[in-house]
C-alpha cells in the first residue's frame, strides 16, 4: 500500500484526457446536524482551468470546496450526500481513503500554514518525506520544481534551509502552494488564497493561479470578484446554499442570467 | 447611507441625459437656422458645439473615475456603453454644427429653386434620435430594436436628395456651389441617423447583454477562456 502510493509521488501525474470535467458533482448535499449547507449542487469542474466559486458570507461557498476532498469527515456533525467524481474515480467510495483523495485533491488555506519548526525546503518535501521518499537529491529536484512553478524559487534558491516562517505572507502562502503540488496532485483547491495579502502579493498569487492551469485543475473560493474576474475561467455563484449560476467568467460578469447574480455582482446585496 | 458608486452612475445617466437635450436641440436649431435662412441662429448653434464637446470630455473622466471602481454586470455594461454613446452624441453635436455652416452659407445667398424633402429627411433622423433616448431613459430595448431598421429609409431618401440635386446641377451650373451646400446637409442629417441607430443598438446591450452589432461578426472568445 505504501509502496503504491510512493510509486505515485514518484511517477508524474498521469496525463488526463482532455474534454472530460476533472470533477463531476452530482447531488451534492453538505448538513450540519440537520441544517443543510449545501443543497443539491450539481457541476462540472472543467480539466486545467480556474473555476472561482462566488458568493457572500454563509452561502455554502467553503463548504462546498471542503467537500471535494473529504475535509468534513473530520468533523462528526457533517453529512454528505450525492456523488462527485474525479476522473471517472467516486472520491467517496468506501475503497478509497481520504488520505488517497486528499493527495489527487490538494487545498491550500486562507491562512498561510507553513509548519513553523521546519525549512522552507523541508515543507515543501514533507508530503514526500511522510510518504517514505528519502532519497536526497529526489527531494532536493522535487522542492526545486515545485518551488519554480510556485513562482517562489528565485526568491529562495539562497536559503533555502532558512525557517519557513522567515518569509513574507505572500512568500509563505507560495511556499503552501509549492506544498500541495510537490505531491503531484491532480487537482488543487484554494480557499480565499490572497484574502490576506496586499495587493502585491495578490498579484503574483494570481498570476500564480494562471500559470498553475496549464497543468492543475483549480478551484478557487473568493470573495473578491475582481479576482474572480481576472484569474479564472469560470465561475460559480452559490447563494443559501445553492449554486444559483455557473458559466463563462466573462459571462458571469458582464452578463449573468440570474437576478440574484446580477444583484450580488453589482454589490447589491452580500 | 447614501451608495457612493450609485451615485456616481445616476450622475454618468444625468449627464448623458443632459448631453443629448444639447445634441437634440443643436440638430433642431440648425435645421431651423436653414430652412429659415438665420445666420444668427446658425451661428449659435456652431458656437454651442463647445458646450457638448465639453459634455464627452467630463463623461469621459467620470466614466474612467467609475471604472475604478472596478463595475460589473450591468453596471459594467452602463460605464462603458455612457462612454459610446457620449462619443455618438458629440459627433451628433458635430453634424449639426456641420449643417448651422453651411445654413450660415447658405442665409446670404438665394434660395435653390428645387423642390428638396429635406425637411422629411431631417424629421425622420431627429425622431430616430428622439426615439434612441426614450428608449435609454425607460430602459426599453425593444423600442431601441424597434427604430433600426429607419435606418435604411433614412439612406434612402438621402440617395433620392443627392440624385436631385445632382441633376439639379446639371441643369443649372450656376446653382453648383448652393447645391453641394445641401448635398453636405443631407449627408449629415443621414450621419445623425447612422449615430442614433449606434446609440440604439448600444442601448439594446445595456439592457439586454446582447450585441447586435454586424450581425455574423463572431466574437473572439473572451482571453480568459480556455482554449
Amino acid at each position: 500500500m505504501l509502496e503504491t502510493a510512493r510509486q505515485a509521488l514518484l511517477t508524474p501525474p498521469e496525463s488526463k484526457a482532455a474534454g472530460g470535467p476533472a470533477l463531476a458533482v452530482r447531488g451534492l448535499s453538505v448538513f450540519f446536524g440537520r441544517q443543510a449547507a449545501v443543497k443539491n449542487v450539481s457541476v462540472d469542474i472543467a480539466t486545467r482551468a480556474v473555476t472561482a466559486i462566488i458568493g457572500p458570507s454563509g452561502c455554502g461557498k467553503s463548504t462546498f470546496l471542503r467537500a471535494l476532498n473529504r475535509m468534513h469527515e473530520l468533523n462528526p456533525e457533517a453529512r454528505m450526500e450525492g456523488e462527485i467524481r474525479l476522473f471517472g474515480d467516486d472520491i467517496y467510495s468506501r475503497h478509497v481513503e481520504a488520505v488517497a483523495v486528499r493527495r489527487r485533491i490538494g487545498m491550500v488555506f486562507q491562512k498561510s500554514n507553513p509548519f513553523p519548526t521546519m525549512s522552507i525546503a523541508e515543507n515543501v518535501t514533507v508530503g514526500l518525506r511522510l510518504n517514505g521518499i528519502r532519497n536526497r537529491k529526489i527531494l532536493a529536484e522535487r522542492a526545486e520544481r515545485t518551488l519554480r512553478m510556485a513562482a517562489l524559487w528565485d526568491e529562495v534558491k539562497d536559503r533555502l534551509h532558512a525557517p519557513a516562517i522567515s518569509l513574507s505572507g505572500g512568500q509563505q502562502q507560495r511556499l503552501c502552494i509549492a506544498r500541495a503540488l510537490a505531491v503531484q496532485p491532480e487537482v488543487l483547491l484554494m480557499d480565499e488564497p490572497a484574502s490576506a495579502l496586499d495587493p502585491l502579493a495578490t498579484s503574483k498569487i494570481e498570476d500564480l493561479i494562471v500559470q498553475l492551469k496549464k497543468d492543475y485543475t483549480i478551484v478557487i473560493v473568493t470573495h473578491n470578484m475582481q479576482q474572480a474576474a481576472r484569474a479564472s475561467d469560470f465561475t460559480a455563484f452559490f447563494y443559501l446554499g445553492e449554486l444559483v449560476e455557473f458559466g463563462p467568467t466573462a459571462k458571469i460578469f458582464t452578463s449573468p442570467s440570474q437576478k440574484q447574480t446580477e444583484d450580488y455582482v453589482t454589490g447589491r446585496f452580500g | 447611507m447614501e451608495n457612493y458608486f450609485e451615485a456616481g452612475l445616476e450622475e454618468l445617466r444625468q449627464k448623458l441625459l443632459t448631453m443629448a437635450s444639447h445634441a437634440e436641440t443643436a440638430v433642431n436649431q440648425a435645421l431651423q437656422a436653414l430652412l429659415q435662412r438665420d445666420y444668427e441662429l446658425a451661428l449659435r448653434v456652431k458656437e454651442n458645439d463647445r458646450v457638448i464637446d465639453q459634455f464627452e470630455v467630463e463623461i469621459d473622466e467620470l466614466v474612467i473615475h467609475l471604472l475604478t471602481k472596478a463595475p460589473l454586470a450591468s453596471n459594467l455594461r452602463l460605464v462603458t456603453i455612457a462612454m459610446k454613446i457620449s462619443q455618438n452624441l458629440e459627433r451628433i453635436g458635430d453634424e449639426a454644427a456641420k449643417i448651422a455652416k453651411r445654413a450660415r452659407d447658405l442665409s446670404g445667398e438665394a434660395p435653390v429653386k428645387i423642390n428638396l424633402d429635406l425637411p422629411r429627411l431631417a424629421r425622420m433622423a431627429l425622431d430616430m434620435l428622439k426615439r434612441a433616448l426614450d428608449a435609454f431613459v425607460n430602459r426599453d430595448s425593444a423600442a431601441a430594436r424597434a427604430l433600426i431598421p429607419r435606418d435604411k429609409d433614412v439612406d434612402a431618401l438621402n440617395k433620392e436628395i443627392h440624385h436631385a440635386l445632382a441633376q439639379h446641377m446639371v441643369d443649372n451650373p450656376d446653382t453648383i456651389g448652393r447645391c453641394l451646400h445641401l448635398m453636405v446637409v443631407s449627408k449629415s442629417l443621414e450621419r445623425i441617423a447612422d449615430h442614433a441607430k449606434n446609440v440604439a443598438e448600444d442601448i439594446v446591450y445595456l439592457y439586454e447583454a446582447q450585441d447586435i452589432r454586424h450581425p455574423g461578426a463572431k466574437s473572439a472568445a473572451p482571453v480568459n477562456e480556455p482554449a
